[in-house]
């Protein structure tokens, strides 16, 4: 009898809860009817989420000059879990006005309808930026995203001074650099050349835009997915080949033994991006005015291309209540002169738009006996090739890391990887419903 | 003794258990009904994407029936999931508990000095937080780092071993003192007697002391079992540090990912209910086996 009472008491909380459940659940499509309202009474406030640093000091810049549209800065931690975080807060129905987007997880952000299109607002602006950039915000649609900021445009790190006591001379190509890789470590067993990530799929993805690829692409009404194609395949075989011989390493970046390695002179290259003297200078403080740049090796002699890794924009969320305000500064953050100024003195960011990158004089601290580096860092960031990016590029990272992580440890095929990359992609657009095209 | 008087008694003692357990039934509901309804509710539904999934309207939630669960309990990948975490269970069970049973039983045995350091200095790794015990044992992990030279404590071989060393180096301590409190407990005229007949140290313990402890280390096996079907903290930790773990090296971390990293909510509502159940069958399941040394009960 009592526990009769019991099980009946439980099963009227379950369907309690259940009900509650489906009423919290299903408010999905009636928000945005209180959007722009013509005149607000007080000063708009807005509220932004960004991991650049001091962009409060830069936030102020523009308070002062607006009193009414006020920003209002939330630092958050950056990478996949902002992104996350974000994702969650749009489907809760609470996201901030404006939010900081990495061009890979801006295509996401679209397919969650969490972000609002800009065209209208973006029109003045669209000039300053170069076309590759410019498409990583519009994903090859006629619709604007976000305003692009900064970006990674690729190059090659190298120790000046230790390819000196190798006796090695800067690649030109991949060729020169595998063989380059091959002399290094008969020299020396405990060094190597440099270093295969299977933790960083961004800096996969730019290389393989560096050799011509095309992840993703739009034809019609349908996704053309081509994560597999020669141009990757070509490269992760390359890789592959090179870390199966043992004369490149295979531990990840931004690990504690891949600093001590760079710090340490075991790692005499980093195919890297523009930010990378903050890394280096963070991670590996002896080898300050030892390192400098030169254009990624090339895969044909006579070629000039790079690819972007990483890079972000900023983006306006789809339920802001004040759109028109917050497209307004994010244009002002990303185009003014002097916002660009502080972007760069504050915010150590590589401004993507052309004005800013003109900004750039002197050289990063750690650079200092490379003047030329920002000069340098311009006309490689021209040769940059990009792509678009798909909606879900998560997967396709996370696939990245799974069987990359499999075949460095077996040092099995690299290709066989990328296929993984590829099948995973397809079965989750799939799942999901995506058209897609043959 | 009236008839009215019997019923409104009767009324009284109905009322009044109710009113004591509300507190916990408000708790109940709001912290464990709620949200295991919510997941379950989550569980039966999923996305769909329209085209090309941009834009307005192109993504809808609806229900899915039972698709994620046949999902979940068809994806390969989650059954090796638990054949790893059966590996590193068995490891962490047998060895954590083992060395928590030898250390009771050590620290109890008569004329030992030093007793309450050597319990202190047991217990302390417990206090160190997952996380950081992790990354200290993944420094000590890492072949260029680590002061035992180049060893392969991360190879794909010997991962599940490193990482069930770190489970072991936490739990020992909490677990020799639920033991050890046990025995603390037994009236010491026990041993005496034992003494008087002429049994050993060792003999006391395996006859005498071991017995009386079976409840205790039922508890702490069921404890246990359920600390390592949940297992999440170190391969997640360990991750970045090496290639061998996978993101889906335990079934915890498969639900991790769907829900933060892919970003299927839905999928990922359905593996932890079959996860919860699992963990259920397994922890009542070892109860059930051993319920007539667990409660006394013949």
């Amino acid at each position: 009898m009592r526990v009769n009472r019991l099980a009946v008491a439980a099963a009227a909380i379950l369907t309690a809860t259940l009900a509650t459940a489906c009423s919290g659940g299903s408010d999905e499509p009636s928000a945005p009817a209180a959007s722009q309202s013509a005149a607000p009474a007080g000063p708009v406030k807005l509220t932004y989420w960004t991991w650049v640093p001091n962009m409060d000091k830069i936030v102020a810049v523009w308070n002062q000059a607006h009193p009414d549209i006020q920003v209002e800065v939330s630092k958050q931690a950056g990478g996949d879990d902002a992104a996350a975080k974000f994702l969650t807060a749009a489907k809760a129905g609470n996201p901030p006005d404006l939010v900081q987007a990495e061009y890979q997880m801006l295509p996401s952000f679209v397919a969650a309808d969490a972000v609002a299109d800009l065209t209208a607002e973006t029109t003045q602006v669209k000039g300053e930026f170069s076309e590759g950039i410019w498409s990583l915000v519009t994903l090859g649609t006629d619709a604007v995203y976000a305003v692009p900021q900064d970006s990674g445009p690729m190059m090659l790190y190298y120790r000046k001074d230790l390819f000196e006591k190798y006796g090695i001379a800067v690649p030109k190509t991949w060729d020169e650099y595998a063989e380059a890789a091959r002399t290094v470590h008969k020299k020396d067993p405990k060094v190597f050349l440099g270093t295969f990530s299977s933790k960083d799929p961004g800096w996969f993805a730019g290389l393989s835009q560096q050799a011509g690829a095309q992840w993703w692409s739009i034809s019609g009404d349908a996704w053309k997915v081509a994560v597999n194609d020669e141009a990757t395949k070509k490269v992760a075989s390359y890789w592959g080949g090179l870390v199966k011989e043992g004369v490149i390493d295979g531990m990840p970046y931004f690990t504690p033994e891949w600093n001590k390695a760079l710090n340490d002179g075991k790692l005499l290259t980093w195919p890297s991006a523009v930010w990378g003297p903050g890394v280096l200078s963070a991670n590996a403080p002896k080898g300050k005015d030892k390192w400098a740049i030169a254009p990624l090796p090339q895969w044909n002699a006579g070629e000039n291309y790079s690819g972007f890794w990483g890079g972000s924009s900023t983006a306006v969320a789809a339920k802001s209540p004040n759109k028109a305000a917050a497209a307004r500064f994010a244009t002002w953050l990303n185009t003014d002169p002097e916002a660009l100024g502080l972007l760069i003195k504050e915010g150590a960011i590589y401004p993507a738009s052309a004005k800013g990158a003109a900004l750039m004089t002197g050289a990063p601290d750690y650079f200092s006996s490379q003047p030329d580096f920002w000069q340098q860092a311009a006309s490689i960031g021209a040769t940059a090739r990009g792509f678009t990016f798909g909606p879900n590029v998560n997967v396709t990272y996370n696939a990245y890391k799974d069987a990359f992580d499999k075949a460095v440890a077996a040092k099995s095929d690299f290709a066989a990887a990328v296929q993984a990359m590829q099948d995973a992609t397809i079965a989750d657009m799939q799942k999901s419903g995506f058209t897609l095209a043959q | 003794m009236t008839s009215r008087n019997k019923s409104a008694r009767a009324h009284r003692a109905g009322t009044v258990p109710y009113l004591f357990l509300a507190p916990a039934m408000a708790l109940f509901t709001l912290f464990m009904a709620l949200p295991i309804g919510y997941t379950i509710y989550l569980s039966l539904r999923r996305t769909k994407v329209s085209g090309l999934g941009l834009g307005k309207g192109a993504r809808k939630e609806i229900f899915a029936g039972l698709g994620n669960y046949a999902a979940a309990v068809g994806d390969g990948e989650l059954w090796a999931g638990w054949l790893r975490v059966l590996a590193y269970g068995a490891l962490v069970l047998v060895l954590m508990l083992g060395l928590a049973l030898v250390f009771a039983l050590m620290l109890d045995a008569a004329h030992v000095r030093l007793a309450r350091l050597t319990r202190i200095s047991i217990f302390l790794p417990y206090a160190v937080p997952g996380v950081a015990a992790t990354l200290m044992w993944g420094f000590l992990y890492l072949p260029s780092l680590s002061p035992f030279g180049d060893h392969p404590f991360l190879s794909a071989d010997l991962v599940t071993f490193s990482m069930a060393n770190v489970a072991v180096w936490g739990g020992t301590g909490f677990n020799m003192l639920v033991l050890y409190t046990n025995l603390r407990a037994v009236p010491r005229e026990y041993y005496e007697a034992a003494r008087i007949d002429g049994a050993s140290e060792l003999g006391i313990a395996l006859r005498i002391k071991i017995p009386i402890l079976a409840p205790s280390i039922i508890l702490t096996t069921v404890f246990s079992v359920i600390a390592t079907v949940q297992v999440f903290t170190e391969p997640t930790t360990l991750r970045p540090l090496t290639n061998t773990i996978s993101s889906t090296w335990s079934p915890l971390m498969k639900v991790y990912r769907d829900a933060f990293v892919t970003g299927d909510l839905y999928s990922a509502a359905a593996t932890s209910m079959v996860i919860a159940a699992i963990s259920l069958v397994l922890s009542f399941g070892f109860l059930r086996i051993v319920k007539n040394h667990a409660f006394g009960e013949g």
